[in-house]
């Protein structure tokens, strides 16, 4: 049924139709034998598609099941029952050949970089090319390619050890390059970098996505990696998917309980301590209520408050308040108190402006 | 000290270089297939193969806890076998082999699997073969410790060779017993004791400088 829309090819039109995602996982568990005995769930029934060309991230706490996800896209990791396809291929079900030879359009890089201490940087990078038999000549020009596309051309015979983090990344990240893949995975590659340095290697990523178009599949515990370079997000918690979708979207207004924990650490969404302190989940005789607004897309510049106090004559205390950059969209977040009593008319007005609201609960 | 003197001790170091060379060759062309399969053969790694890593650690262990003296004479008839005799320098390189070579393998298997296992991961991951891994990621990475093992190895195949002496095996310490202890002549003795001290000390150095210069995980001023 689907057959002739393939041959609308390449009009500018079929790009505007949604990419056919190149890793898609269905149904995916994987179970470990325990220690003593009784098994242990990594991950349960995970369905995950990155549409080509995305920049996917998985943010989970340690021990959610997110190194052992990424994993099986490259079949580092058998999964115990479901599929992972990768173009088009089932991964899990590849003779041990095959698979080494799919790996080649599947990069890698890592949190501790892993590079060989014994090569240079030129020379790690060419190593996933030796292993897949090119030629010295062929070797020699893509090496160079690369170097510069990382923009380490002047580092090339330097050891790791007499390179800074950042550096080594950059290694990794043209070694996981070196045969051109599809698709690259990154396994928390920014977690043991500084924030600046961080900043830097998430650009870097992002400009190989739009130059080369490469899908990035990673996976984090940073709030601030996805934001700042994913465009759709899932947030696996035990095992499990419990939220997925447009980064945006997800961040804006977090459904589960677990994507509002990892939004709590960033500005703007934690309270301050003295008012976290006196919080209250009822409502008491003069306490005043604590409303979490959010600000998204058309209405982040909306002077709401000024308007609330002119029109219903409420005046609103502002506790805490921050504006950000999500995804490239403006989100804003106010955290506010108005008097108990004007409560209700306030998340009403609110909601009427298009503006999301959420009770935290009251101080006296 | 007499030019008979020099010339026997000269000779008697001719003969331990060789029986040295000859069996720290050809245990390490054994040792180290052993030991990068000892090192990758346990459940779940590149060659798993636990039964037969089991066993061979076992025949490992058995040969290291024979003393070497007894390893000596009670290989006899298998060095006949080899060698064709059972005594002389030639004879002696075969128990000084088989020594020789669970010991570097055991060193190599360290050495080996010191060698951090994001590397394998990462081998792994731009398809690399278990083969290739071996090769191009677990050799050159363990190379500086693959070189202090060896050079440990050399340092005890010195000492063990002045026990072949027992089987007609020659060397310096064949040299010191027949002079020095059985002829009552100290200066022979000294003369041995120093000429092993100075071999010792060269190995072993050569073998740090080796180890040093191959080891780029230290930043090198």
């Amino acid at each position: 049924m689907n057959a002739p829309l393939a041959y609308i090819g390449d009009t500018p039109a079929q790009r505007l139709i949604p990419a056919q995602p190149i890793v898609r996982l269905e149904k995916v568990s994987k179970t470990f034998p325990g220690r003593d005995g009784q098994p242990v769930t990594a991950l349960r029934g995970i369905d995950l598609a990155v549409p080509q060309g995305s920049i996917l991230g998985v943010i989970g706490r340690s021990g959610a099941g997110k190194s052992t996800l990424i994993r099986l896209v490259n079949g580092l990791e058998k999964p115990s029952s479901g599929k992972v396809i990768v173009d088009g291929a089932d991964i899990a079900a590849l003779p041990e050949a095959a698979l080494r030879h799919a790996r080649r359009s599947i990069g890698m890089i890592f949190q501790h970089f892993n590079l060989l201490s014994s090569r240079t940087a030129a020379d790690n990078i060419a190593l996933p090319l030796e292993v897949a038999g090119f030629g010295k000549a062929e070797i020699r020009t893509r090496v160079e390619e690369l170097l510069a596309l990382v923009g380490l051309s002047d580092k090339r015979n330097r050891y790791p050890s007499e390179l800074s983090g950042g550096q080594k990344q950059r290694v990794g990240i043209a070694r996981a390059l070196a045969t051109k893949p599809k698709v690259l995975l990154s396994d928390e590659a920014t977690s043991a970098l500084d924030p600046e340095t961080t900043r830097s290697i998430l650009d870097l990523l992002a400009r190989i996505n739009e130059e080369l178009g490469l899908t990035i599949l990673l996976i984090t515990h940073e709030m601030a990696v996805i934001r700042n370079i994913a465009r759709e997000v899932a947030v696996i918690e035990g095992g499990g998917i419990v939220e997925q979708g447009d980064v945006f979207e997800v961040f804006t207004r977090p459904r589960h309980e677990v994507t509002r924990s990892f939004l709590a650490d960033e500005s703007g969404r934690a309270l301050p301590s003295y008012v976290a302190s006196r919080l209250r989940t009822e409502a008491t005789a003069g306490s005043q209520a604590v409303i979490r607004i959010g600000f998204r897309g058309p209405h982040a510049t909306d002077p709401v408050l000024a308007r609330l106090a002119r029109d219903l004559g409420i005046e609103a205390n502002i506790l805490s308040g921050s504006v950000d950059e999500i995804a490239g969209r403006p989100f804003g977040t106010l955290v506010v108190g108005v008097p108990e009593a004007s409560a209700a008319a306030t998340l009403d007005f609110l909601k009427k402006h298009g503006l999301d609201t959420e009770v935290l609960g009251y101080v006296a | 000290m007499s030019p008979e003197m020099i010339r026997l001790i000269a000779a008697s170091t001719g003969e331990t270089l060789y029986m040295v060379a000859v069996s720290a060759l050809i245990a390490t062309i054994l040792g180290l297939p052993l030991g990068v399969f000892l090192a990758t053969s346990a459940k779940g790694e590149l060659f798993a193969a636990p039964w037969v890593n089991r066993v061979l650690g076992l025949i490992v262990n058995a040969t290291r806890s024979t003393p070497f003296i007894i390893l000596v004479v009670a290989i006899i008839p298998f060095t006949r076998l080899i060698a064709g005799t059972s005594i002389g320098t030639n004879a002696a390189i075969v128990p000084l082999t088989i020594a020789a070579t669970p010991f570097i393998a055991r060193l190599i298997e360290g050495a080996i699997r010191e060698v951090d296992q994001g590397l394998i991961e990462a081998a792994r991951a731009f398809g690399a073969s278990p083969l290739q891994i071996v090769l191009k990621v677990l050799i050159p990475e363990a190379l500086p410790g693959i070189v202090l093992g060896l050079t440990l190895a050399i340092v005890s195949l010195l000492g063990f060779s002045a026990m072949v002496g027992a089987v007609g095996g020659g060397g310096l310490g064949d040299l010191g017993i027949r002079y020095g202890y059985q002829r009552f002549m100290p200066e022979m003795m000294l003369a041995v004791v120093v000429v092993l001290i100075v071999l010792v000390q060269a190995v072993q150095s050569i073998g740090d400088r080796l180890a040093r210069r191959l080891n780029k995980r230290i930043r090198h001023a």
